[in-house]
């Protein structure tokens, strides 16, 4: 599966939930596959989307998914001990490990090489982390949503994207949304 | 005067209750200060746009934040603050201590030094110089203005305003 399948596979469980969601285009397939105010879409900042999520997740009690990226985690690596040390509950972490830089032409990243993410993540202290196929992304993440438990979520699955428009809304729109969302 | 009190009193009463900090020799008794208020979470971060993602996070979360680093770090934060920050018109006071000013021991932290005004200038980010201690008093100022307009705004502090390096 690539990215977009899973996303859509997945969209149903997160509609009611506070996603943040990583820069390009996973952003602009959650955004086609199913736009909701729940969803906070990053437009640029490559690597600060678990940051931002766990920044959120520890400020109020919602839960909160982040759809991030493998390359996005190895430019931000130092996001995992901080995210160690910090336990949120609500928060789960789930990475699309598709082993490459999907948004640029899928070149591939150390994750698809020999560098584990799920291993960095538990050498890192993270507690609950779970490498998984992409088939079975859905049966996951709604285990982890009911556990109340933070969790980090590394998704195994095939490089390739789907071919949507960008997103034209205005960041502060986007993030206005997002707010009153949070705050409903 | 306590500086790191008033600048820890400043930060409470202005509501801020979520802190990240990348540690600096001068900034250290003021995170210690945070480290032990209970009415302040504070998180330390590994890198000071990773902590500025955390303070964008935690104020879509209801939370005001302030982050606490050196100004050797602009560089890595231009990004951030341009496309997160400034893009999605988040607040974001920035306690930074002013590296390679009067009073420093150290050469090379002269070297970003002569570049961080200009830098955050062209960056259009509001900034204020402490030099000295009774610079303090307008950071209650400062932070009412950064929540007032919803944009990054930089707080300078150089040696002088710390009191100096002792022996060094
Ligand atoms: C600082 C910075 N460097 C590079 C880019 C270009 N860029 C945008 S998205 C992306 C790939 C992100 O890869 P990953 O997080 O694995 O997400 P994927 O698209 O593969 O799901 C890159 C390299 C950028 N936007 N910002
Ligand atoms: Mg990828």
């Amino acid at each position: 599966m690539i990215r977009s399948e899973i996303l859509k596979e997945i969209a149903p469980i997160l509609r009611d939930q506070l996603v943040v969601c990583n820069i390009g285009i996973p952003s602009q397939e959650l955004h086609a596959i199913d736009d909701q105010p729940t969803n906070f879409y990053m437009l640029g900042t490559m690597g600060l989307a678990s940051s931002i999520g766990l920044g959120l997740a520890l400020a109020q009690p919602k839960p909160v998914i982040v759809i991030d990226g493998d390359g996005s985690i190895l430019t931000n690596m130092g996001t995992l001990p901080t995210i160690a040390n910090n336990v949120a509950d609500n928060y789960i972490l789930m990475i699309i490990d598709n082993g490459s830089y999907g948004s640029t032409g899928d070149q591939p990243t150390y994750a698809g090489l020999k560098t584990s993410l799920a291993k960095v993540a538990e050498a890192c202290g993270c507690e609950n982390v779970i490498e998984c196929r992409d088939v079975d992304t859905g049966e996951v993440l709604q285990k982890a949503l009911e556990s109340g438990k933070m969790h980090v979520i590394v998704v195994k699955c095939d490089s390739g994207n789907a071919k949507n428009p960008v997103i034209t809304m205005d960041p502060v729109v986007i993030r206005d949304r997002f707010m009153k969302a949070v705050q409903a | 005067m306590n500086i790191d009190k008033k600048i820890a009193d400043d930060l409470v009463a202005n509501d801020i209750s979520f802190v990240t900090t990348v540690p600096c020799k001068q900034l250290a008794g003021v995170i210690e200060e945070i480290d032990q208020r209970d009415d302040i979470y504070h998180i330390p971060s590994n890198k000071e746009d990773e902590g500025m993602g955390l303070c964008a996070g935690a104020w879509m979360g209801g939370k005001r934040p302030a982050i606490i680093m050196q100004n050797t770090a602009i560089g890595v934060t231009f990004n951030t603050l341009a496309t997160l920050i400034q893009y999605y018109r988040m607040p974001l006071p920035m306690l930074i201590s002013y590296r390679g000013e009067l009073r420093e021991p150290v050469a090379c932290q002269v070297e970003m030094a002569i570049h961080t005004k200009a830098l955050l200038a062209q960056m259009n980010i509001p900034t204020y110089h402490f030099h000295w201690q009774k610079d303090v008093e307008e950071l209650d100022n400062i932070l009412k203005y950064t929540f007032m307009c919803n944009k990054p705004v930089a707080i300078l502090t150089d040696a002088n305003f710390w009191g100096g390096y002792g022996d060094q």
